[in-house]
């Protein structure tokens, strides 16, 4: 295995555990906005570090112009998601607010 | 001045995409980057002049992405810790946070990058003013503190 094997691995497995606590974010959070808190980010993150990964696997089949291309293509898709991602999560949120979801509070829950 | 530079973000985007480099290939393309020129020149570029400014500001953009990579792997640990943490330490609120920046460019990257770091999303955009939705309280005397929101004044050189 060579070096640059061990690194995409390296980014994959980080990218693998962000998509996971996001899941599990997703279910766990109480309400509308702490879930969009825990996907919005973690998703983001993920996806960046598996591209990355991606990318740099990509890379070892030797530096050419074919390879190196790829590589530029797939952080390409890297930089849209990071502009589209927390664009996306605004755009969530603000319409659970428009509709005027209630965000939940610790303090009401003391009072019920 | 704006069709030039339209013209080069767009055929360089061709050659990285097509990736082909023969004369047909090139051909279309200078075709047909112009013709989306012609048609979209101000879809790209709202205004018609541009500055030496221009650059400086493109490479003080370029120094402040590693600082919010930065904070985004810290807020990631940050939502890791809440979410596989067994008793779920969250105090989540809604704050306003009012902003001095002017430019539609710096309120975007504001509001991203706000989305993206520890622990809070930008809900709502009122003049001057972010409704923010915040996981707990650490997160909130962070956002507080103003740090980030003089780094992009910086970079879009809107320093008082």
């Amino acid at each position: 295995m060579s070096i640059l094997e061990i690194i995409s691995i390296l980014f994959i497995l980080g990218g693998v555990f962000f998509f996971f606590t996001a899941t599990v974010g997703l279910i766990r959070m109480p309400d509308y906005y702490c879930r969009m808190q825990a996907t919005g980010k973690g998703d983001t993150l993920g996806a960046f570090l598996c591209l990355m990964g991606l990318a740099i696997y990509n890379l070892d089949g030797g530096l050419s112009f074919g390879t190196v291309l790829v590589s530029t293509k797939i952080m390409f898709i890297a930089i849209f998601i990071f502009i589209a991602n927390p664009t996306a999560t605004h755009a969530i949120t603000k319409a659970g607010f428009d509709c005027s979801v209630k965000p939940w509070t610790k303090k009401k829950e003391v009072q019920q | 001045m704006r069709y030039a530079i339209t013209f080069i973000v767009l055929f360089v985007n061709w050659i990285i995409w097509s990736g082909l480099l023969d004369a047909f290939h090139l051909s279309l393309g200078v075709i047909s980057c112009l013709l989306v020129t012609f048609m979209s020149h101000d879809l790209l570029f709202k205004r018609t002049e541009f500055r030496a400014g221009d650059i400086a500001e493109i490479f003080r953009f370029i120094m402040y992405i590693p600082w919010l990579m930065y904070q985004i792997i810290l807020s990631n640990i940050h939502v890791a810790k809440i979410v596989l943490n067994p008793a779920m330490p969250i105090d989540p609120e809604v704050v306003s946070y009012k902003h001095n920046l002017k430019k539609d460019v710096s309120i975007m990257t504001f509001a991203n990058s706000i989305t993206l770091t520890p622990g809070t999303i930008t809900a709502e955009i009122v003049d001057g003013e972010f409704l923010v939705h915040c996981l707990d309280k650490k997160v909130t005397d962070d956002l507080n503190t103003g740090e980030m929101e003089d780094r992009i004044a910086h970079v879009f050189a809107e320093d008082k």
